[in-house]
Formats: structure tokens, sequence, C-alpha cells
């Protein structure tokens, strides 16, 4: 007895981790699985029910709204994080002065929350007493910048927002990434008679491939969930302009009591993360094991 | 004669990219700055925001410079008005937190490294599925867990508590705390492990004696890394906590949509900077770390 649980010891330590996340994550995964296929309203009922809350919920206007700004916010908040981060971890690889404390100011955002984020963008943002002020009473009195209140222009906001809080984050992955480049390969380069520009064009960037691969799953798997800062900085509004699918998944499950529906939005949220994750483990792993 | 005039255009011409050089290096500092005063901006806001009275917030501009340090809407933010019903205040809220972050961070590590322990030094058969198996944990949205989580929190009597929070705090960590040890300790030679056996220590010995004593990077990364999440947490706090129960970003985020009063933003910038302070001071005293996690477990939005 006494032999067996020593031999087993190590089985035994790593059951509890086992066993939570393989009740809370698969099992409430496939619970949700299950219930998406019931017509559960505010209390789950377990006879199947098909694709109803499927096709229910892709009838829906406010989903394809949500569906329509996540496909907005991710594109714009990729190019624009991505561009950002590439600019600055180049510009700081270039031996700055103060290169510590640019780099802290470029990615304090990340230390805050999206709460605290959007409070404070929702104030800068605001028509009445933010920047729209701030330049009318500079002089430039015909200016207009009232995003925030405008149907139209309201998801942009949120990009600026999530550009803010995520684009320090790029910066440090690449500048990472261009750190751990040999100097010899540059030192070569440069004695060829490449400029500074065709080195970091020809060469620098395409050795980050790996980078850009991980900055592009980590930052569509952030847009795909976010939720805190619509929260905070738009409530999904005005209207219903500003909801994504995380929003509309909380409110149809919880403000609606819908929640065989909300089940059915939950799964797609899923399905879109692990089209993109599970490449991505895939090639990570076979990164790991080539090594 | 030739010779003086080459050496001289030489000359020239070292002159000219002297230039080019000056003008390219004031341009990256112009560049850089600009983007430095991007991301300073919304914080330099938020403090003087919170520095000045209504009355000159109505007539100065976001940028323009407090009067004085008038720290009474640090003082509502924190403690309230004292009057009773309606009055939203941090204070028990942030305890609140406190009371969460510190039990599911504790949790999380220990059972991490435990899980990073044996994954790497103690392997067996299948091992790397179990790993995947948890890893796979880091990447779901938490969405497709709302539901059933809300129901057994409910079945087990302690949703809407702080001991709730803790529990999801300390599930959902678990994938990313497993990662982050286990990828140190594969770095660990396992000869010392191994010897260690020989020698006849047994499976904890060799934990607390050998890997423990060298894991205290590891476990910086790990604490930082999920104090700033679980403190950060939005989602699962507004989810299943309402009330006296509630974290903080929480109930920063009900005063700041509470359409009570007039709208107070000095107050709302205070508390704003109140919520965001523990990590902020965290990111600054131990930034190296916190990046180190960031880049190494940053799958979670």
């Amino acid at each position: 007895m006494f032999k067996w649980l020593e031999k087993n010891l190590p089985k035994i330590v790593m059951a509890p981790a086992v066993g939570l996340i393989g009740w809370f994550v698969y099992g409430f995964v496939l619970w949700t699985l299950y219930i998406s296929f019931t017509n559960s309203k505010i209390l789950p009922k377990y006879e199947l029910w098909g694709f109803g809350q499927y096709e229910k919920l892709w009838a829906s206007r406010k989903w394809l709204i949500a569906v329509d700004n996540l496909l907005i916010f991710t594109a714009l908040f990729l190019i624009f994080c991505v561009v950002i981060g590439i600019i600055l971890a180049i510009f700081l690889d270039q031996k700055i002065r103060a290169e510590g404390l640019l780099r802290t100011i470029y990615l304090y955002p990340m230390a805050l929350s999206f709460i605290v984020t959007g409070t404070a963008w929702k104030w800068i943002l605001n028509p009445t007493l933010g920047i729209q002020k701030m330049f009318r009473d500079w002089g430039f009195e015909n200016f207009t910048f009232d995003w925030l209140v405008d149907r139209e222009m309201a998801i942009y906001t949120i990009v600026i927002a999530g550009v803010w809080q995520s684009a320090g984050f790029v910066m440090a992955l690449f500048l990472a990434g261009l750190r751990s480049v040999e100097d010899e390969i540059i030192k070569a380069a440069k004695i060829d008679g490449a400029s500074l520009f065709t080195v970091y064009w020809k060469i620098l960037l395409p050795m980050m491939r790996p980078v850009f691969f991980t900055s592009f799953v980590i930052l569509v798997h952030i847009s795909i969930k976010s939720y805190d800062l619509i929260v905070a900085l738009t409530q999904g509004g005005p209207g219903i302009s500003t909801t994504m699918p995380a929003l509309y998944m909380t409110q149809t499950a919880f403000h609606k009591s819908q929640v065989g529906l909300s089940a059915a939005s939950a799964m797609m949220m899923f399905m879109a993360v692990a089209a993109v994750i599970i490449p991505y483990l895939y090639s990570e792993l076979r990164r790991e094991n080539a090594r | 004669m030739q010779d003086s005039l080459k050496s001289s255009s030489y000359q020239q011409l070292e002159q000219k990219s002297k230039y080019t050089n000056m003008f390219l290096r004031w341009f990256l500092y112009f560049i850089l700055i600009v983007f430095a005063s991007y991301f300073i901006f919304p914080l330099y806001v938020m403090v003087v925001t919170s520095l000045k009275t209504m009355e000159e917030i109505r007539q100065g501009t976001l940028l323009s410079w407090p009067s004085g340090l008038n720290l009474e809407s640090w003082a509502v933010a924190w403690g309230g008005r004292g009057y009773g019903a309606g009055d939203t205040f941090l204070k028990p809220y942030f305890w609140n937190s406190i009371k969460m972050v510190v039990p599911a961070v504790f949790f999380s590590t220990f059972i991490g490294a435990m899980t990073g322990y044996v994954l790497t030094k103690w392997r067996f058969k299948g091992d790397q599925w179990v790993f995947l198996f948890l890893l796979f944990g880091c990447f779901i949205p938490f969405q497709a867990i709302l539901l059933p989580m809300a129901r057994t929190l409910g079945v087990l009597g302690i949703s809407n508590s702080v001991v709730g929070l803790v529990l999801v705090h300390t599930v959902y960590g678990i994938p990313f705390t497993t990662l982050f040890f286990r990828n140190y300790y594969v770095s660990v030679p396992t000869e010392l492990v191994k010897a260690a056996r020989i020698d006849g220590a047994g499976f904890f010995k060799i934990f607390f004696k050998i890997l423990l004593p060298i894991s205290a990077p590891i476990i910086v990364v790990t604490v930082i890394w999920q104090f700033t999440q679980i403190w950060n947490d939005f989602l699962f706090g507004s989810t299943f906590s309402f009330g006296e129960a509630a974290p903080i970003q929480v109930a920063l985020n009900n005063m700041v949509l509470s359409s009570t009063s007039v709208k107070e933003y000095n107050v709302d910038m205070a508390s704003a900077i109140i919520a965001g302070i523990p990590t902020l001071i965290v990111y600054v005293l131990a930034g190296k770390y916190f990046i180190r996690g960031l880049t190494s477990g940053a799958v979670k939005g």
C-alpha cells in the first residue's frame, strides 16, 4: 500500500489540476455545447432542439452587427498595433538614450485593466468636456470630435483605446525578437554595403516571422474576447452600434435570459478562437519537438 | 592636386552623411517622443482631472494645470461622502479585491508549481498530452464556461461571494501557472533530480530542497502575472458577483455608470487611478518580470 502510494505520488499530485481543468474547462464547454442545441430559456432544458438556436442567432440583427463590429475592430486593431509596435521596436533598437524610460511608458497601459482604460478614454473622448472642447477653447471653433456618441463612428473609439492599451506589448515582442538576432548577421550585411533600411526590410523583418505570427494570434484572441473595454467605454451604444460577440453573449444570457441562444453565441466564439489557436499550438509544438 | 581634390570631395561626402545622420537621429527621437506623449496623455489627464474641482473642469481644458492640490475627489472616491443610500465608494471593494487576489494567487501558483514539477521531473507515459490538455485552458474564451459556472457556484452556495471568485480565478489560472513552471523546470538539469533520487530523497524532499530554492524568478513572474490578471478581471467579477461582494473593477464601473447625480469627472478619475494603482506599482517595481510573464504567457486577453 505504502509502496503503491510512493510510486504513484507524482500522478496523485497531478490529479487535482487535471481534474479541475477536466471539469471546469472541458466539461463546461461540452455542457454549453449541449445547451446550445436545446430550447433553454431562463432555466436549462435538456431535450434536444437541433440547430434552432444557431438559426435564430444568425437571423438576429444584433448578432450580425456584433460580428460586423468584430471584423472591423480586429482588422484595425491588428494593423495599428503591429505597425506601431514594429516602428517603436525598430526605433528603440537604435541605441537610444533613455530607452528604459521610453519602454516603460509604451508598455504601462498593459498593467491597467480595460475598465480603467475605458474610464479614462471615455472622459477624454466625451464631446462636452474632452478633446473637442480643448480644441474649441484653443480657437478651432468648428472642431468636431464626437465619435463616442456617433453611431457610425463609435466603434473606432474602441479601436483608439484598444490600440493604446496593446501596441506597447507588440513593441516588447518585436524588441525581444530583434535583440535575439546575432550581431554578426547585421555586421556582415553592413560590410556588404547594405543600408540600415535594407538591413531591416530585407533581413531582420523577414526573420521576425514567428513574432508576427505570435502577435497575430494574441491580438486576434484579445479582440474576439473583448468585453470589458466596450462595457466601460460605450456599453455597446449608442443604441446597439458597438455591440460585440462577447457583450452579446452576456446580455443574452443574463439580461434577456435566453440561455440556449447565448450558449450558441458562446460556441461561435469558441470556434472562432479554436480556428486561430489550434494551428498556432500545432506549429509551436512542432517547433519545440524540432529543437 | 588631384589628391587634395579627391580628399576634399570625400570630406564633403562625409560631412553630408553626418548631416543626414544627425537629421535621422532627430527624426527618430521626434517620433519616439510623439508616441510617448500619446501613451502618457491619458494618465496625465487622469491625474490632473482628479485634482481639479468641477468648476475648474468646466472652465479649463483637458490639459490645463490644476489650481492646487485638491484631494477632495480622492477622499470621496475612497471613502464616500458619508450619507447613506446611493453613496458608492471604493474602499470596501478594494478590500474585496485583496481578499480575492491573495488566496487565488497563492493556490494557483502552488498548484502550477506542483504540476510543472511533475511534468518535467517525474515524467510518465503520455505526459505531453496531459500538458497539452492543461495548456488548452489558456485559450478558451470564457464565454463558453460562464453559464455552467454560474450554475455551479449557485449549487455550491458560493455565488456572489469572494470565496466563489477565489475558486474561479484559481481554476482558470492553473493552465497559465502550469505553463510558466513547466517551461522553467524544463531547463533545470534532470541529473540533479536523478542523483537525489539515488540518494534516497523522495518526491517532496526533492521539490523543497532542490527545485524550490532556485525557483524565485519564476515564482515572481507567476505571482505578478496572476496578480495582474485577477486584479484586472472584470468578466468573472461582474458575472458572478454584485452588490457588496463585488471586486474593485466592478465597483469602479458601477460608480462611473451611476447616473444618480451630476457627473463628477474628478471623482471618476480618482477612482480609476485607485483601481489601477496596485498593478501600476507592481509594473514599475518589477517591470522586467512583468514583461517576461507577458511574453511567455500572453495568450490570455
